[in-house]
């Protein structure tokens, strides 16, 4: 029995999400002897299947190559790896859109319960995995046989891309359902690095006050120190900027070397995607503001002064 | 056509929790108790859909303690038709949740069921997922947009999604999850919250629904995450500057 990893990609390469998963299955596999298997499931994929061999700790790659998995709908990718999932003891997946959207249903076709987000692995059936917005933390035993798993990355650093010598099998397709269909896409557009896997975070709240204001004030910023760019739900809601950009409980669990808030204030829903980040700097016109709670160097200022003061020091 | 919407009972959201000093869960004697957000939004959505002529009923669904039933009130004072309360003291986990609205999905026969995302105390983001996967239904998570197009038979809905949007159709019926933009709730007004006293209220047992809810994974433990040391506030940028590159050492 073995460890089965779905690959994140975008039938061009793999994402480093799937890093932090092999990671995690590399540490359930710390008591057993088994072997870590990721599943690239995608149309035109071979890319991403070769990218996936090379991932250290890994000794297959399964590829299920076919025009109804290029979108990644659920239906289809549930239903193949559910006629896969029978011989491994663990199914894994990073807790990202996709892997929140098709390991639950995984799951349930296998008549299992899923495990949401785990942050560490005790044994290769206890898992500890935030809950109530990050202010607890639960420890939890599964008796299923198969454990079907989402991954929150920030938990695991992750493993080395290269090094691994997997051998890549081709799997025969699963059914195309026909109960979905993708319609278009818009996805957000940028040269700067991606949130999750950014090592410095500027975010901007609602205290921007504008689109136009988190772009000029910000942007600067962002481009001095190499840095990718977050916001609240505030931000979000008012329209500032796209719904990729959000932190938080229900948005993006991000921990970079530094996280720079903003005009936030700092409610539990805004800290539990955040609060694991190693250094935090919060800029707040209000003193009592939460987000100095959680802050190693809080600066009670305007940010319309103290931001640009601060791109004009770098 | 019919909608169906499941309702959580959980924390207020603006609730801070504290993990019991025996570690064995949170402390929810005397918590202020509410709708799920995301339900709010979704059973908005239902009214809605309702209000533009597309669906005829809105049920509202809560699977707990009998207090639910409050949750269930607040739903159609908000607007739903009618509620049903699968009653049980058994700490429910979402395949248990997803099973039982199964059930009351086969016996309704609603085109659509809109449930949240995420409920705000588990944080599992499963249900509607499991649910969709159990019935063999088309699944739309994360909706911020959602069109029907009852004569076609179609639903059109827009996710938010790691890198942006993605729009998906659906063949009805189909299993929608909510999120924060979908739309901004309405909120009771009095005379509707002595309406909904009046409304059907229908109370079933999972048994009687053939149902097996006990859980499937044991909560050995429940503790506070370790704090962060305490900060400190810097007087101005330069000092700021200086603690980042000295001190932090994480810009140079
Ligand atoms: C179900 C649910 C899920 C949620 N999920 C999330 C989530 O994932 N992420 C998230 O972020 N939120 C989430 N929220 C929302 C959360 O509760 C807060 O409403 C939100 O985080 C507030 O955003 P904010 O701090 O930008 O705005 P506010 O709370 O309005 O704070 C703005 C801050 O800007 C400061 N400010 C204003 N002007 C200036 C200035 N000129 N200079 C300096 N400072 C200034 C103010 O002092 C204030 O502290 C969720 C809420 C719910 C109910
Ligand atoms: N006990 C319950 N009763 C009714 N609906 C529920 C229940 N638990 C979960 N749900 C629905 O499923 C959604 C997702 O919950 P979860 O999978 O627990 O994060 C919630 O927003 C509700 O719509």
């Amino acid at each position: 029995m073995s460890i089965l990893v779905i690959a994140e990609h975008d039938n061009a390469s793999l994402k480093a999400a799937t890093l932090n998963t092999v990671a995690a299955a590399a540490k359930i596999n710390a008591s057993l002897t088994s072997e870590i298997h990721v599943l690239v499931a995608g149309a035109t994929c071979s890319a991403v299947a070769s990218q996936a061999a090379a991932v250290a700790g890994v000794a297959k790659v399964l590829v299920a190559d076919a025009a109804h998995y290029a979108d990644q709908t659920a239906e289809n990718l549930a239903a193949l790896i559910h006629a896969y999932a029978s011989g491994y003891t663990h199914v894994l997946a990073p807790a990202t859109s996709n892997g929140k959207n098709t390991l639950p249903r995984v799951a349930a076709l296998l008549d299992v319960a899923q495990i949401s987000d785990i942050i560490s692995v005790l044994d290769a059936d206890t898992f500890v995995r935030p809950i109530y917005a990050g202010n607890a933390l639960a420890t939890v035993k599964s008796a299923d046989p198969v454990k079907v798993i989402t991954v929150r990355t920030t938990g695991f650093d992750p493993v080395a891309a290269t090094g691994g010598q997997a051998t890549i099998e081709a799997m025969s397709a699963g059914p195309d359902l026909g109960l979905s269909k993708l319609l278009g896409r818009e996805l957000s557009k940028s040269a700067r690095p991606e949130l999750a896997a950014a090592k410095i975070i500027v975010s901007g709240g609602r205290g921007m006050g504008s689109g136009e204001n988190y772009h000029t004030v910000l942007e600067p910023l962002a481009d001095k120190l190499g840095a990718a760019m977050g916001a609240s739900r505030a931000a979000v809601d008012a329209g500032f900027v796209p719904n990729d950009y959000q932190v938080g409980q229900t948005g993006k669990i991000v921990a970079p070397q530094l996280y720079i808030a903003i005009g936030i204030s700092g409610a539990i829903q805004h800290l539990a995607g955040m609060k694991e980040s190693k250094v935090i700097v919060a800029i707040n016109k209000d003193p009592d503001a939460p987000i100095f709670q959680v802050a190693d160097y809080g600066l009670v200022a305007d940010l319309f002064q103290a931001v640009p003061e601060l791109v004009a020091a770098l | 056509m019919k909608i169906l919407v499941p309702v959580k009972r959980v924390i207020d959201y603006n609730i801070k929790v504290r993990v019991k000093a025996d570690n064995t869960g949170v402390d929810l004697a005397n918590v202020k108790m509410a709708m799920n957000p995301f339900d709010e939004i979704a059973v908005e959505e239902a009214l809605r859909i309702k209000e533009a002529g597309i669906a005829t009923e809105v049920v509202a669904v809560s699977c707990g303690v009998t207090a639910c039933q409050e949750t269930l009130r607040t739903a159609m004072a908000l607007g739903a038709d009618r509620g049903i309360l699968v009653e049980t003291d058994v700490e429910l986990q979402p395949l248990a949740v997803a099973k039982l609205l199964k059930t009351i999905a086969t016996n309704e026969a609603p085109q659509l069921i809109i449930l949240g995302k995420q409920a705000i105390d588990d944080d599992a983001n499963q249900t509607g997922q499991m649910l969709a996967a159990l019935l063999g239904w088309p699944q739309a998570t994360f909706a911020s947009k959602v069109v029907v197009d009852a004569a076609a038979g179609k639903v059109a809905v827009t996710r938010e999604v790691d890198g942006g949007l993605e729009t998906l159709e659906l063949t009805l019926p189909a299993i929608v999850t909510t999120d924060l933009r979908l739309n901004e709730p309405r909120y009771a007004t009095l005379p509707n919250i002595m309406k909904a006293k009046k409304k059907p209220l229908d109370v079933v047992k999972p048994e009687t629904l053939g149902v097996d809810v006990t859980p499937r994974l044991t909560t050995l433990k429940v503790n506070e995450p370790s704090p962060r040391a305490a900060g400190i506030k810097v007087a101005d940028v330069a000092e700021l500057i200086h603690k980042l590159k000295n001190e932090a050492k994480v810009i140079s």
